[in-house]
């Protein structure tokens, strides 16, 4: 009997343990098992004979001499290869990467098509279509790539485009008008919180921010589809109503109470003494917060800008009511824009199932995980090791 | 007290409150110039209270309220017209954790002079290099004036925190609890420069060690709850106390 025996565990313990240990594993595997899902999905474009896409497949021809010898998909070789969905793929693109898999079969084919303007004339491309038995899904997968790199979004057509980079600029610019707004007011705000503000009103300002960041963003949006909007058209004189600026300034009310929440975290956790060996030296508090604190805390506020970013890149339902919503590829924060989030939120309900459509919602998916992702992953291992350099020295 | 020196801060009535607690009763003080100035006394006897009163820096806290006057060199430092950075300036404090800024030991230095004006490289560079050498601390880091502060040592951060609070040129000179986290050697060190800069600067030190005291100071102040108990030479403090708390105190019979 020594005096270091084990005491017994009691068994609520270890059931508590244990359903803790299997919540958490499940919960960890649940969020591994949508990321698998969502790629799985987006695969389906490019892997379209492996996968639900059977019809899309068909076999290659030994006159469709590519440039590349792989053939995907040739496992899957269908005897009624359909066609509707050739057409498509093949009027609707307009790179070059096509015409060249045609060149050995037609030799007029350079003459015609010279000119870069990839419009077929609409009755060679109507025979083409109908004798196109020599597409394969390497000629799929080309057209596809093609497809997602044009200037038009129009998934549900006879001919459907899927062109990404409409997408993007929506994205880009909505997401930009939201950093451009929420990023100094979130960071001003936090920098008045953690300096400035008499300590009652600190105790109140902070907890209300932050609720905000809890704030439903269909009720943003709503205000913005509502109220902003007609407020910035009737004082601008604005041609859209609903643009990329006004889905931009719900964005940004969607970013700034993140903003502010993490640079007021990050500003508060300079240490107080900083800001009295400061202030010992003669200068004021203003130079104090922005020569010595901010600094201070710098790695912290480029965290909130980049999680902002996050937010806004995300941010759904506000870009979907606010932003227009038209897929348009201009650059002009005046005029409308889509997102990508807003693109699957509008358009996934009514996908048909398996269709590239759908394919290419999921890659969309895919995509805006892989941005936030490497956002997040980003702050967290570059940011934190440049916070921790900074007050560890060297 | 004997004055063979003229008197560089006057401090009368001087009583300061957190909210309702009192925290110093009535000093009155005349500190004399280019000496050290010695404050010892148990924790929360108010000295720290005090020293921070010098340079307003009490005002950063929340609720404090003083009474009475403070005198620097024939202005009262909590008349309206005093401005408080420029007030800072000219009474430079080091405290007692070493605070370098995350910046590189040269802008820890530079800070200071180049809030409010324009100075060339040269000039900058001329008052790094004597502020440093005054601090005794050129040797260790010229070669890495543009690295990092928090690289250095604990005792290094001290004197940097000496060489940037002296490189604005301040006439008077607190020094709160300025060894209190160092090793021993350190702490000789900061004590050399002490002894040192006296000769320049007027030094107020508040120190929980009465050794330090009686090696580093020409004049000691003995705080008891909030009041000036003694305030006299270091030498007669240390020999000849006149109340009967102070000797109890330094012969370690409390505190």
């Amino acid at each position: 009997m020594h005096p270091f025996r084990k005491t017994k565990t009691h068994p609520i313990e270890v059931f508590a343990e244990q359903s803790i240990r299997v919540v958490a594993s499940a919960t960890i595997l649940l969020i591994f098992l949508i990321l698998v899902f969502v790629f799985k999905e987006a695969t389906v474009l490019f892997f379209p004979g492996t996968n639900t896409e059977q019809t899309a497949s068909t076999d290659v021809p030994q006159t469709s001499t590519s440039d590349s010898p792989e053939a995907y998909g040739t496992a899957a070789a269908s005897d009624q290869p359909n066609t509707e969905s050739r057409v498509d793929s093949y009027v609707a693109d307009s790179s070059r990467s096509l015409h060249q898999l045609y060149v050995p079969r037609n030799a007029d084919y350079p003459e015609i098509y010279n000119a870069e303007t990839g419009n077929l004339p609409t009755d060679v491309a109507a025979s083409e279509a109908s004798t196109s038995e020599a597409s394969g899904s390497n000629a799929a997968k080309k057209s596809l790539m093609s497809n997602l790199s044009t200037t038009t979004w129009q998934p549900v057509s006879e001919n459907p485009k899927f062109g990404l980079w409409p997408l993007f600029i929506g994205t880009v610019k909505t997401t930009a008008v939201a950093i451009a707004i929420g990023a100094p007011l979130g960071i001003l705000a936090a920098i008045y919180s953690a300096f400035f503000a008499p300590r009652k009103l600190r105790q109140i300002l902070k907890p209300a921010i932050e609720l905000l960041a809890g704030f439903p963003s269909v009720v943003l949006g709503f205000f913005c589809l509502v109220t902003i909007a007609s407020f910035l058209q009737n004082t601008f004189g604005l041609e859209y109503r609903l643009n990329a600026l006004v889905g931009g300034i719900g964005m940004a009310l969607a970013v700034i109470p993140i903003v502010f929440a993490i640079s007021e975290d990050a500003l508060s956790a300079v240490p107080k003494t900083l800001r009295e060996a400061s202030l010992a030296l003669g200068s004021s508090e203003w130079q104090t917060a922005y020569r010595v604190m901010l600094p201070a805390a710098a790695p912290g506020v480029f965290a909130a800008i980049i999680l902002g970013i996050g937010r806004a890149f995300g941010e759904t339902m506000i870009a979907l009511m606010a932003t227009g919503n038209a897929a348009l590829a201009d650059w002009n924060p005046l005029s409308p824009g889509r997102t990508f989030a807003a693109t699957i939120g509008s358009e996934m309900g009514e996908v048909v199932w398996g269709s590239e459509h759908y394919g290419v919602l999921f890659l969309i998916g895919a995509l805006l995980f892989v941005v936030s992702f490497s956002l997040n992953a980003f702050t967290e291992l570059y940011v934190k090791q440049r916070l921790i350099k900074k007050f560890q020295g060297q | 007290m004997a004055k063979d020196h003229r008197t560089k801060i006057h401090a009368s009535d001087f009583s300061v409150f957190y909210t309702e607690k009192q925290a110093l009763f009535n000093i009155s003080i005349d500190i004399p110039e280019h000496k050290v100035t010695a404050f010892i006394g148990p924790s929360g006897c108010g000295k720290s209270t005090f020293l921070r009163s010098m340079n307003r820096m009490n005002d950063l806290i929340e609720g404090v309220r003083r009474t009475g006057s403070m005198i620097i060199d024939d202005v009262d430092i909590y008349d309206k017209s005093v401005d408080v950075a420029t007030l800072r300036r000219k009474v430079g404090m080091v405290f007692q954790k070493s605070i370098p800024f995350p910046k590189s030991i040269y802008e820890n230095i530079t800070y200071g002079l180049t809030l409010n004006e324009k100075r060339s490289k040269e000039e900058l560079d001329h008052i790094v290099e004597s502020s440093l050498k005054k601090s005794a601390l050129w040797d260790e880091v010229q070669h890495r004036l543009h690295h990092s502060a928090m690289g250095l040592s604990g005792g290094q951060q001290q004197r940097l925190c000496i060489a940037r609070a002296i490189a604005v040129n301040p006439e008077i000179l607190l020094m709160d609890e300025p060894c209190s986290a160092l090793d021993p050697i350190s702490t000789a060190k900061v004590e050399d420069l002490i002894a040192e800069l006296s000769s320049s600067y007027t030094i107020v030190l508040v120190t929980h060690s009465m050794q330090q005291a009686a090696r580093v100071s020409d004049y000691t102040g003995f705080y008891l709850m909030g009041k000036l108990v003694e305030f006299d030479k270091t030498r007669t403090v240390f020999t000849s106390p006149a109340q009967k708390e102070t000797e109890d105190y330094i012969t370690g019979r409390f505190g």
